[in-house]
């Protein structure tokens, strides 16, 4: 070697090995590429959820992926790469069966978010952006994922784990190693990363009448108006819906 | 009339068992609106719609029914309405729960503004990162379909309106209404230049609405209940009701639901106050791209044009709250590294803008500075701020030019001392064990 290190300007450029052509997408996949595809006015609106479903499928975005998409939108492989490169939820390394967030944006990170970050680093033994040897989980440092009123906040698989302590982040940890049934705190129990991905395809899971209507904070304003009698005001009469309002 | 200090009327059923399934919804009323907008003149949506004073509430605050008017209905290409629910704002966290609970509001308030801008296809677009907000709503637009209120002649009129639920992958620049269309467009999210502006040529360069997803759930009250009665609750100029999130270092952090104009005095009172044996210290009015606000600014109304006079801007209304253990500069390091993080690297003084005052301020938190790095950042914010096709490099110039101005001594400090030693960091951790505790014994649903 010349003796320079090549330090890659994107972290995810490097350790991507690129003649690995493995892939798990079939027939089966490709007619459910082509079902995303005849959602959009233009086929190429498609590429977004076209890439979580190879994402699903394959446990990453593959080349193999990357090609396929690229064939059938009828684009070059670099228009998808582009794609695929820009957007942090696609990942070019294997995510774990289950894919861990910790939120580390101002509020969360000032409230006790950085402390469960290096908290979670230490009991998976990995640094973020990367996967367990076992592949069972992938960290990853999360910028504000819009719940800030639950600060500090966890995600497992995209599902918001609210309102997090060092302690809950441990027994998260321990319970889904064990494989026990874990629940969003606002959401329905935990699947997988695959299976996420799928859903975010735009092919429905069947839980989303799992989990609450909202959480304790949603709540925190309503709670109030509740008990103080307060109330959106009464319209006027004259333009209220005909008959329809009081209904 | 007087309006109460809380106008549950977006979150009103936010506390009802399966809010978001569609028999609950329509046995409150819902889709009523609907119904009755789809007999109506479209451009009497649009007055209606103008009339109640209604502004955008995803930051800009623009008006919502003078947006839908600047379609130009003679262009003959096909019209479509986008859904801006790609919310990333730090801080902001109103549409999420809305979805959650309640996506057949907005639902519904698609029907009714697509109708009123006689678009046939409408996008909800949502940030990818939140799977049962996501769930919820393939759900509602599945079942709502099954009604007849979405697809071919809807509610047995001659309409067609389709919608399609589309979730992102992790880019907060996708909030940005032309790179979101880029994004919806299946290339990377990078803003385009504007003119044309979306209402001339959006998506497929066609005449595009986009709107927040509060501001298009806003809409079937407004139909079913009418312009005057909106135009009771807020100030003249910002009418209406609206979700302000509280978070940070307060007792009762959540969201709460009231007119335009009300102050941050009376919402941190009812969020219960700072914690016990601390004070506030500075708090963002609407996000972290809007200048941060002190005590002496408690007072402030909290609409458009209050914030505006205090200096900053009401943007998401996500009121961060931090109290007096918190460094300033490792807020404003942190906010800092989100927006280099976020920069879609398309115009240079943002992307390299971000990446320097990174550097500069990462000195500042280690005590490492040097005499002269704050005229270097004001600097270096002076020559980023306005020269991008969008506004996130705005957003961060905001925010650190807003922190020197009232916390010029702690920046200073960083010459030779860092932050955790001025504050502990250890001593702004609040982990919720006393919320859990209230959550608990108010029964929480699950």
């Amino acid at each position: 070697m010349s003796g320079h290190e090549f330090v890659a300007a994107f972290d995810d450029a490097s350790g991507i090995d690129v003649h690995d052509d493995r892939t798990n997408i079939g027939e089966d996949t490709i007619a459910e590429l082509r079902q995303i595809m005849a959602r959009y006015p233009e086929p190429r609106s498609a590429l977004l959820p076209m890439l979580h479903l190879v994402q699903s499928v394959d446990g990453r975005v593959t080349d193999a992926g990357v090609q396929i998409c690229a064939d059938l939108l009828g684009i070059s492989t670099a228009q998808v790469n582009g794609v695929a490169t820009f957007y942090t939820m696609y990942k070019r390394r294997p995510a774990g069966h289950h894919h861990i967030g910790v939120c580390t944006t101002t509020v969360c990170a000032v409230m006790g978010g950085d402390i469960l970050l290096d908290q979670m680093k230490e009991r998976l033994g990995i640094d973020e952006g990367e996967t367990t040897e076992d592949g069972m989980f992938s960290l990853e440092r999360l910028e504000c994922n819009a719940a800030c009123d639950f600060a500090p906040v966890m995600m497992v698989n995209w599902e918001f784990m609210d309102s997090m302590t060092p302690e809950k982040a441990a027994a998260l940890i321990d319970n889904l190693e064990a494989g026990r049934e874990v629940r969003s705190t606002r959401g329905a129990h935990i699947t997988s990363w695959a299976e996420a991905e799928r859903v975010l395809a735009g092919f429905p899971d069947g839980l989303a009448d799992e989990g609450p209507t909202a959480g304790p904070a949603s709540l925190a304003g309503l709670n109030i108006a509740r008990e103080k009698g307060w109330v959106s005001p009464v319209p006027p009469t004259s333009a209220a819906l005909d008959g329809g309002a009081s209904e | 009339m007087s309006v109460d200090v809380l106008t549950p009327t977006l979150t009103d059923n936010w506390d009802q068992p399966e809010a978001w399934k569609i028999a609950n919804y329509v046995a409150q009323g819902g889709y009523q609106a609907a119904r009755k907008a789809v007999g109506m003149d479209p451009d009497a949506i649009i007055t209606l719609v103008k009339d109640s004073g209604l502004r955008g509430r995803g930051g800009a605050g623009f008006p919502t029914g003078v947006k839908w008017s600047f379609i130009p209905q003679t262009n003959p290409k096909p019209k479509y309405l986008v859904i801006n629910c790609d919310e990333s704002e730090p801080g902001t966290c109103k549409d999420m729960p809305m979805l959650m609970a309640t996506p057949h509001t907005l639902v519904e308030g698609v029907i009714i503004s697509s109708y009123a801008v006689r678009a046939h296809h409408a996008f909800i677009y949502v940030r990818g990162e939140v799977l049962h907000v996501i769930r919820r709503l393939q759900q509602a637009v599945a079942d709502a379909y099954q009604a007849g209120y979405l697809g071919k002649g809807i509610f047995g009129t001659e309409y067609d309106l389709d919608i399609v639920v589309h979730a992102g992958a992790g880019a907060y620049i996708c909030g940005e209404e032309t790179a979101l269309l880029d994004s919806l467009e299946g290339r990377r999210g990078q803003p385009r230049l504007r003119p044309p502006f979306p209402a001339v040529a959006g998506l497929y360069a066609s005449p595009t609405v986009v709107n927040n997803a509060e501001s298009i759930a806003s809409v079937p009250a407004i139909v079913a209940r009418g312009a005057d009665w909106y135009k009771l609750m807020g100030t003249e100029k910002s009418a209406g009701s609206t979700i302000y999130s509280v978070s940070g270092h307060v007792k009762r952090p959540g969201q709460y639901e009231a007119p335009l104009g009300t102050t941050y005095r009376t919402l941190l009172d009812l969020a219960g106050g700072i914690r016990d044996g601390h004070q506030l210290k500075f708090f963002t009015p609407g996000g972290s791209s809007t200048p941060i606000l002190t005590p002496d600014q408690l007072d402030v109304h909290l609409d458009y044009e209050g914030v505006a006079a205090a200096g900053s801007i009401l943007g998401t209304k996500a009121l961060q709250t931090f109290d007096e253990t918190v460094s300033v500069v490792r807020t404003t390091l942190r906010w800092t590294e989100f927006y280099k993080h976020e920069s879609c690297g398309k115009c240079t003084p943002c992307r390299e803008g971000s990446w320097w005052l990174v550097q500069t301020l990462h000195n500042l938190e280690q005590g490492k500075g040097h005499e002269g790095d704050i005229e270097k950042i004001l600097d270096l914010c002076d020559n980023v701020t306005m020269k991008s096709f969008c506004t996130l490099a705005d957003g961060f110039v905001a925010n650190i030019t807003s922190s020197i101005k009232y916390f010029r001594d702690e920046f200073e400090a960083g010459y030779h001392t860092p932050a955790w030693e001025l504050f502990p960091y250890e001593k702004s951790v609040y982990f919720p064990y006393e919320r859990e505790r209230i959550a608990v014994s108010e029964g929480a649903d699950q």
